[in-house]
């Protein structure tokens, strides 16, 4: 298999620069990266124009993230990007734990039927990248992506932003009324604003490797606690398309990083690692790993998402996915304060939501690093004999840390105060389950829009969408019977007991989540 | 003793790093003590004999 070619994306001079016909797109986004890409087109979905920039003309250079969780897929699938990542990447639910030779543990992160999309796919970036950009290719009208154009300065007032941009053909102002910071972990938009990230930053060092192997390994995470042929650290294998392996290296504090990283100490770890198999190195690189965020990411007109908002160690895959559930947090808020339709308070119940959410994947990735590299000697004492346990007490084999892996948050409790009279398992500010549907999935017919889910009940009248379904269904054991009431980012916004809810209480539950100004059309 | 089933739930991860965060600043001599006085905290919360002693012996022989 050939690795990945990069096509340079055609830079072309503004109409600011050039003097043609300059667009009015209310929202500017920096940063074509996942979460830019996937801002602009469910910005785009409901029908909001934007103009992207970035300051490079190729998808991500070296891999970086390549494991994309259920709810990722779910929303790249409202996207309209889903089933073709799916398709490309590798598809896997169950992980391994080694301690030494030994494995001790294995753990199945779907061990249900009945969704659309799998636990996890491995998929790297650029092809995540590229697909995402494909997908905004669709909407010419609306999205406007401007490669080579950097950001180098900001304004904002109370009616809009003005970001000024270096491009190849000279600088120019570029005017909108929000602005998505989405311009990654080193946002020069978070240094021209001051702020700073708040957090722990992590020792050790991390080597990470794609090597090129034609072989036999299951589709599967291999986590290695003092391996045979590490010693002393960790390792982490996983599969990717192409033939393509991920191998992370733990190194000590005290370890050289530019000794550690040449070809003649990397390949022979690889080399154990992988059992003999031949292989090619693609692409090595060393980390060092933080947990932080802003204090707040809504800064007036100034919204951050991804990874300019927040950075967490990759153990979990809490990065790109959390960074993607921002958008689908943000994006129908967004575009509903644009288009007059919500008060621009809408837009602090993102900030709310997703800080909340950015925390939980903080906890969960600062425990796991801190497992792997303990602080202090009482931590390794107490992870060595949490190991040595494990190989015989099954009762420590889940206490073991190498990653709690991303899963949708539940903004329970976060969310606008709503009826909450389902009954059944799932609450205002949860993620919508899927279930099968008709041939299809659920998910498929629910989100971009407040919808109605009507299940072993009948909806009253309402100028909402309405999905009716039975009561002898999966989607009414994972709902339980009652009307949801269900937000575009696929998130119960209200629920109500059969026969509790009327059209009054209906509207008034939208009205709270939705921060609306305008009746329903 | 049971030491084949997890009975932490989803708290395991919130009480393992609670158990981690008791030590913090201490020096060795004071983690050992706080470990010594939390085994006998524990072992009276666990109350039966039969049960104290299995984990007893468990500890002793992590490979057991
Ligand atoms: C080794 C490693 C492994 C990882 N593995 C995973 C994983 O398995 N799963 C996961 O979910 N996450 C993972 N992550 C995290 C993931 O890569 C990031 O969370 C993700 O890239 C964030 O996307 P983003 O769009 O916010 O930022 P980026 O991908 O960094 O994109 C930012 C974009 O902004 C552009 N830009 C920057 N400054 C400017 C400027 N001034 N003007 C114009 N454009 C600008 C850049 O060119 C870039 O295209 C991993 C990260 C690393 C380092």
């Amino acid at each position: 298999m050939p690795r990945y070619t990069y096509r340079p994306f055609d830079y072309v001079a503004p109409p600011e620069l050039t003097g043609g016909p300059v667009r009015d797109a209310p929202v500017v986004i920096v940063g074509a990266g996942p979460i830019g890409l996937a801002a602009a087109i469910d910005l785009a979905l409901h029908g909001v124009a934007s103009v992207v920039v970035d300051e490079s003309d190729v998808v991500s250079v070296g891999s970086r993230a390549i494991c994309w969780a259920k709810r990722t897929l779910e929303i790249f699938d409202r996207l309209g990007v889903g089933e073709r990542m799916v398709e490309k990447g590798v598809t896997w639910k169950v992980g391994r734990l080694f301690h030494g030779e030994r494995e001790v543990y294995s753990f199945d992160l779907l061990p249900e039927d009945g969704h659309k999309m799998p636990a996890f796919i491995n998929l790297q970036q650029y092809y995540v990248e590229e697909y995402l950009v494909d997908r905004a290719r669709d909407f010419p009208e609306l999205i406007d992506l401007r490669w080579k154009s950097r950001l180098v300065g900001l304004a904002q007032t109370e009616a809009g932003v003005t970001a000024t941009i270096e491009t190849p053909d000279g600088r120019y102002d570029l005017a909108g009324r929000y602005l998505i910071a989405a311009d990654g972990s080193r946002s020069t938009i978070r240094h021209l604003m001051g702020l700073e990230f708040e957090g722990t930053t992590f020792e050790d060092r991390f080597l990470i490797a794609d090597v090129e192997m034609t072989a036999d390994f299951p589709s599967e995470r291999w986590f290695w606690f003092e391996p045979p042929f590490h010693p002393g650290q960790t390792a982490l294998l996983h599969k990717q398309p192409d033939d393509i392996y991920r191998i992370d290296l733990q190194l000590d504090a005290s370890a050289d990083p530019e000794v550690e990283k040449r070809p003649e100490n990397v390949i022979p770890r690889i080399e154990k690692a992988v059992g003999g198999r031949p292989f090619t190195l693609d692409w090595v690189s060393l980390y060092t790993f933080r947990c932080v965020r802003l204090a707040r990411f809504v800064h007036g007109r100034v919204i951050f998402a991804g990874d300019s908002a927040h950075v967490v160690s990759p153990f979990g895959a809490r990065g790109g996915n959390g960074g993607i559930q921002d958008v689908d947090n943000l994006a129908w808020k967004l575009a509903a304060v644009v288009k007059g339709e919500a008060d621009a308070a809408l837009l602090e119940t993102y900030d709310r939501e997703r800080v909340h959410a950015t925390d939980e994947n903080i906890t969960n990735s600062s425990r796991s690093t801190n497992f792997m590299s303990p602080r202090t000697p009482m931590e390794r004492l107490f992870r060595d004999q949490l190991l040595a346990l494990a190989e015989d007490h099954p009762f420590a084999r889940p206490m073991i840390n190498s990653g709690r892996l991303s899963r949708p948050a539940s903004l329970r409790g976060h969310v606008a105060a709503a009826p909450d009279g389902g009954g059944g398992p799932v609450h205002p500010g949860d993620p919508c389950p899927d279930a099968p549907l008709d041939g299809g999935f659920l998910l498929e017919r629910l989100g971009g829009r407040f919808s109605l889910l009507a299940i072993g009940t009948a909806a009253p009248a309402t100028l909402l969408p309405v999905l009716t379904l039975g009561s002898e269904s999966l989607a009414a054991e994972r709902y339980g019977r009652g009307l949801f009431l269900v937000r575009p980012d696929q998130h119960i916004a209200a629920s109500w007991a059969p026969g509790e809810a009327g059209t009054a209480e209906i509207d008034a539950a939208v009205e709270a989540a939705s921060a609306r100004t305008k009746e329903l059309a | 003793m049971d030491s084949a089933t997890y009975r932490l739930g989803l708290d395991g991860d919130e009480i393992y790093a609670e158990l981690l965060a008791l030590h913090e600043g201490l020096s060795e001599a004071e983690s050992a003590a706080l470990n010594a006085r939390l085994v006998l905290l524990l072992v009276n919360a666990v109350g039966e004999r039969s049960r104290v002693e299995a984990a007893f012996a468990a500890a002793r022989r992590p490979k057991g």
